[in-house]
């Protein structure tokens, strides 16, 4: 099978996140909640935190759509638990420059499981799959009314 | 003439092509068709010989562009049955011709407690008009549900069918799921009711040979990109005395007899509802469109779909994890092949098929109603026209094989 670019889209550990995706329940005493669809595509996610003291206390999902809009949410959440609004800017922010092809931020541990989806720099197409979670969580620090975190 | 399916795609310079290293698969025909060279030819010549503004120069480039303009209209006219060309409107697709009759007719005709009649199959086109014109109306919507093989449930038309149906708008051949509607039973159902019956024909003149008299309705749209054509060409044929008693849609040029201080007289049909500059060459493009599927002819262009249609869905309905929606029965599902497969997102498996050269389409097709009726998000969607091949249906069910080889 003569698809290396393929092969590098769909790794076991994106599929793996697509079956069985972490953080996916309605999200109890949620503070913030942020609906965001592809409406090219159907994507569709429901991100729902719970800020605490400028922290995300806890990140829930509820959606469906494509492996790598699903996976990619999934992998967002796990990395989102207790971390600061700061910080978790600054991954949304990382993510995105590996969306857009930096070999750099591909290399970042920073991104954990999520470097995964570097293949997707390659099919342009893909690449709004990829950061519905991430612009839900924009949009979401964008909400909270401590306001800029930048 | 024997239908030769290699000879025909040969005319179609789009499909001579590779995509990511292979020989393309083009079965997204639903979404927009390639064009023959007899169409391409007759753009070039048009701008390169012809290029004038129509209906207003005395000059011999303004006498030939307005003859070519006009002759397109009358080949419109003829492929639909219609008797008279001044009722072919030129449009800018399905789309504004759908519009242009709800708001033209629409706002003239249509009041609060009104009802208009769609039906759940319908693309976004014929209902986002339609909503807008209740909006402004205060007329209510009414559908027509479907059933699991997604045909429409006609059993209760009677009762959907009131005296306060104002208008029922039905496409004849659904671009999500394939299948043909009875137009025929519907418009004379609606009409015993005193209904107008407009039909989205963006799918029907595509396959089918059309004959707006014989269908028995009021207003027929259709686009020219579907069926060799342009982008942003198309026609709104409609019912003489119907369009006669049609405010205008747009104001400007062109439809005016004479223009006054505070009010203004309208050409005649069809000029009144062509206000401004029309897409020239996309007219004259649809009738080269219209001359090239006549010289083959629609009913073996038809046979050959059927035949291509039975291959693919005994084909892919042999996967395992195959869910195919629409009717079983070839006589009601045209060339649309509307699918998922275990479960791989219909976007994944796009992207897998594009990776192998083949192009469909995965989505909601423009109609959220009809994914809504299946509880499921997008579907992928293989659609065929003259130009393909059963060569182009294993090859489909080859990259699904992949898909199910990532995703099985």
């Amino acid at each position: 099978m003569d698809t290396p670019q393929l092969n590098s889209l769909y790794q076991q550990l994106i599929l793996e996140h697509y079956r069985n995706p972490r953080n996916k329940a309605e999200l109890a005493e949620k503070t913030l909640e942020v609906h965001l669809a592809n409406p090219v595509c159907g994507d569709e996610i429901r991100l729902q935190l719970r800020i605490e003291d400028d922290r995300i206390a806890a990140a829930k999902f509820v959606g469906s759509g494509c492996s790598i809009s699903q996976a990619a949410v999934s992998m967002m959440t796990t990395l989102l638990q207790g971390r600061s609004l700061a910080d978790a800017d600054a991954l949304a922010k990382r993510f995105t420059e590996m969306m857009h092809g930096s070999e750099e931020a591909a290399k970042d541990k920073a991104l954990g499981d999520l470097r995964a989806l570097r293949g997707v720099s390659k099919f342009p197409v893909r690449i709004k799959c990829a950061l519905l979670g991430f612009d839900a969580l924009q949009q979401a620090l964008e909400k909270h009314p401590a306001g800029d975190k930048h | 003439m024997t239908f030769d399916p290699l000879r025909i795609r040969s005319e179609f310079p789009a499909l001579d092509q590779n995509v990511n290293g292979k020989p393309l698969v083009y079965l997204d025909s639903a979404a927009t068709s390639q064009k023959p060279r007899h169409v391409l030819r007759a753009l070039d010549d048009y701008y390169e010989r012809d290029n004038a503004n129509v209906h207003r120069g005395i000059h011999e480039l303004s006498r030939r562009a307005t003859e070519g303009f006009e002759e397109a209209r009358g080949k419109v006219a003829r492929w639909i049955g219609a008797s008279d060309p001044a009722e072919v409107i030129w449009t800018s697709g399905t789309t504004g011709s759908i519009n242009l009759v709800a708001s033209a007719w629409g706002l003239d005709n249509v009041r609060a407690g009104d009802e208009i009649l769609l039906s759940v199959l319908e693309h976004h086109s014929n209902i986002v008009p339609w909503q807008l014109l209740a909006r402004r109306t205060g007329a209510k919507l009414r559908y027509v549900e479907i059933d699991e093989q997604g045909r429409l449930i006609l059993d209760d038309l009677d009762s959907l069918l009131t005296d306060r149906t104002k208008v029922v708008a039905i496409s004849h051949v659904s671009n999500a799921l394939g299948t043909v509607n009875p137009v025929k039973r519907i418009a004379a159902a609606a009409h015993a009711r005193g209904a107008v019956v407009v039909v989205d024909g963006a799918q029907g003149a595509v396959h089918t040979k059309v004959d707006v008299q014989d269908l028995g309705v009021d207003f027929y749209a259709l686009s020219g990109h579907k069926m060799c054509g342009p982008t942003g060409s198309g026609a709104l044929w409609g019912r003489r005395d119907l369009l006669e008693a049609m405010s205008p849609y747009q104001g400007g040029g062109e439809m005016i007899h004479f223009v006054h201080r505070d009010e203004s007289t309208w050409a005649e049909l069809p000029h009144k509802f062509e206000a401004g500059t029309p897409n020239i060459a996309g007219a004259i493009g649809l009738g080269a469109a219209v001359d090239f599927l006549s010289e083959i002819g629609m009913d073996a262009i038809q046979a050959h779909e059927r035949r291509l249609m039975e291959y693919a869905l005994e084909k892919v309905g042999a996967l395992d994890g195959i869910r195919i929606y629409g009717p079983e029965s070839l006589d009601e599902h045209s060339a649309v092949v509307s699918f998922t497969l275990g479960d791989a997102h219909p976007h994944d498996i796009s992207t897998i098929l594009d990776a192998e050269g083949i192009a469909i389409r995965a989505g909601h097709h423009c109609a959220q109603l009809v994914m809504k009726r299946y509880g499921v998000s997008a579907t992928a969607r293989a659609s065929f026209y003259l130009y393909n091949t059963e060569e182009d249906v294993d090859r489909l069910v080859e990259g699904l094989g992949l898909v199910v080889g990532i995703f099985g």
